[in-house]
């Protein structure tokens, strides 16, 4: 799964939410200005920490699914921020509509990787091949267990086979 | 002649090579008949193991025919049939006097660069990094097995490869990490990781007459073969490892703990999980020792934690106050392989096991570099992947 196109594109997406994070836990007024919105740097602040969760959670884990559809939940908050933005009296009208289309292009990505992985997973947990008559042993677990406690094993016959190879072999 | 080189991180290719030569009086060479990807070639693989080299050839599991031996070889002759240990021994140090074979003084031929990795160097291996010698490795059409006067188990008439050739290393290693429990009848023993090695552990505890044997894995096909020996399954997607090994053990948890996965643990969303990932990301930790903890943490008081499972660097948050007030023991290291060969090659012989039950994939040679990633990623319920040079 760790060399499928699909699982490369979600670390990327982890890596971007990680980077975005970051930029808005650290300059939430600069996001601000951007979208022409003029309060809420401490709500930018707490997206930005969702979003370095999130990326973390996908970088850090052999399935990240469960965090991209974390993501996919985020990204509807995002896009739910920025329609209400996106009113007559911003100024930056403009850039609103952009982050809005850009937002709504990742949703769509967050959410066809998600799919996508959590069937990859789904398809690779699936047991393919009965391997159920594959004991390998001479007889069921009772009667090996049998075995043993007649004595045919037990440790000290162990070290013993130990000592007795370890004569055999050092010169 | 063909061999599978090392090239980089992710990148393993079929390459034509110098043929093997003798190079000292105990050596022999050996004409490969079945070699096996090790779950510990992936860390070589997957790059965790520092000391490869680009060209290395990989490789520790094979067997095959003698072609040539050395002038002071009196154990080989030319068409001995053999199966070749993983650890390189010379039979006449300290540490193999007393049995210790994987920590042999002598064999590793870039002791310096053992020395300044682990304190004192342990025994070369074959296609196993140079801080264990740079032994060209067995999957490859010939091998020059040094010290071939001690290692090699000669293979009587009527056993196949595929029964025998595992005698190399993960039979042993599975019987070794049993044995260093000191089963006694009434154990629970636990087994992290249902993958080759976890699976010979599985039916050495259950050979050694274990109460009851628990195997924890996330792969179904994994768990079902280890269930098919007679073994107690627990899914760790499904289930709480912790909660189901306490309701096995009326709260007692396991007296005897098995680590068959080591350095790389899948994580599974705990939080110390998500630790490690990010800490080896940023390099500032090689091994992830999820498994390691949760055995810690769940062995019953005065119990043992086995560890056949590699480990190759530092590891972090290690809840050791539970560890040492519970009184565990912790027992651990590279297979002596040589102890146990004569005994499992008897076991095999009688019938008592058939390890060639592990084997999911054979292929020809030319076809590891794709048998690796299959391996890796577990496709097509592969489990076990023997190469035909």
């Amino acid at each position: 799964m760790q060399n499928t196109l699909t699982y490369k594109v979600a670390r990327g997406l982890g890596w971007f939410s990680v980077a975005l994070g970051t930029v808005e836990v650290i300059a939430p007024g600069a996001i601000n200005r951007l979208v022409g919105a003029r309060e809420g740097h401490a709500f930018i602040r707490a997206f930005g920490f969702r979003e370095i969760a999130a990326g973390g959670g996908i970088l850090a884990l052999s399935n990240p699914t469960p965090w991209l559809w974390a993501r996919v939940a985020g990204d509807a908050i995002d896009l739910a921020a920025l329609v209400l933005a996106w009113d007559s009296r911003n100024p930056r009208r403009g850039n609103t509509t952009a982050a809005i289309f850009a937002v709504a292009g990742v949703t769509a990505l967050d959410f066809l990787c998600a799919r996508a992985l959590g069937a990859q997973v789904e398809e690779r947990q699936r047991p393919r091949r009965d391997y159920s008559d594959r004991a390998g042993l001479a007889g069921t677990a009772e009667t090996m267990r049998a075995s043993a406690a007649s004595g045919f094993k037990t440790v000290s016959q162990g070290t013993n086979v130990r000592n007795k190879n370890v004569a055999k072999i050092t010169r | 002649m063909k061999a599978l080189c090392w090239q980089g991180k992710h990148k393993i290719t079929y390459e034509t090579v110098p043929d093997p030569k003798i190079e000292e009086p105990r050596d022999a060479i050996i004409k490969v008949s079945s070699c096996a990807i090790c779950g510990s070639d992936l860390h070589l693989f997957d790059g965790f193991m520092p000391g490869m080299e680009v060209g290395d050839i990989l490789g520790h599991e094979f067997m095959g025919e003698v072609m040539e031996v050395g002038s002071e070889n009196k154990k080989l002759k030319v068409g001995d049939r053999v199966v070749v240990p993983f650890t390189i021994i010379c039979g006449a140090c300290d540490q193999c006097k007393r049995g210790n074979f994987s920590v042999c003084e002598r064999t590793n031929r870039n002791k310096a660069l053992g020395d300044t990795a682990f304190g004192h160097t342990t025994a070369g291996l074959f296609g196993y990094s140079h801080i264990t010698g740079g032994y060209p490795g067995g999957q490859a059409e010939y091998v020059r097995v040094p010290y071939a006067d001690v290692g090699p188990v000669k293979i009587p008439d009527g056993l196949t490869d595929e029964q025998v050739l595992f005698l190399g290393d993960i039979f042993p290693t599975g019987w070794q990490a049993a044995a260093y429990c000191e089963i006694e009848s009434t154990d629970t023993v636990a087994v992290w990781g249902a993958g080759p090695v976890g699976q010979f552990c599985v039916r050495s505890a259950i050979i050694m007459g274990a109460k009851q044997v628990v195997i924890i894995d996330n792969v179904p096909e994994r768990l079902t073969m280890a269930a098919a020996a007679g073994a107690i399954v627990i899914n760790f997607d499904d289930d709480s490892v912790l909660d189901r090994l306490n309701e096995l053990t009326q709260g007692k948890g396991p007296e005897k703990c098995i680590d068959a996965v080591g350095l790389e643990a899948h994580a599974t969303g705990s939080l110390d999980s998500i630790y490690d990932r990010a800490k080896q990301a940023v390099m500032l930790e090689s091994d992830r020792p999820h498994v390691l903890r949760e055995m810690m943490y769940v062995c019953r008081p005065a119990g043992i934690l086995s560890i056949p499972g590699v480990y190759g660097g530092l590891i972090d948050k290690i809840p050791f106050g539970a560890a040492m007030n519970k009184g565990l023991t912790f027992r651990m290291g590279q297979t002596h392989v040589n102890r146990w060969t004569d005994d499992l090659l008897r076991r095999i012989q009688e019938g008592q096991i058939d390890p060639s039950f592990v084997i999911t994939h054979t292929a020809g040679l030319e076809r590891g570099p794709e048998l690796y990633e299959t391996f890796r990623d577990k496709k097509d319920s592969c489990i076990k992947v023997v190469l035909k040079p």
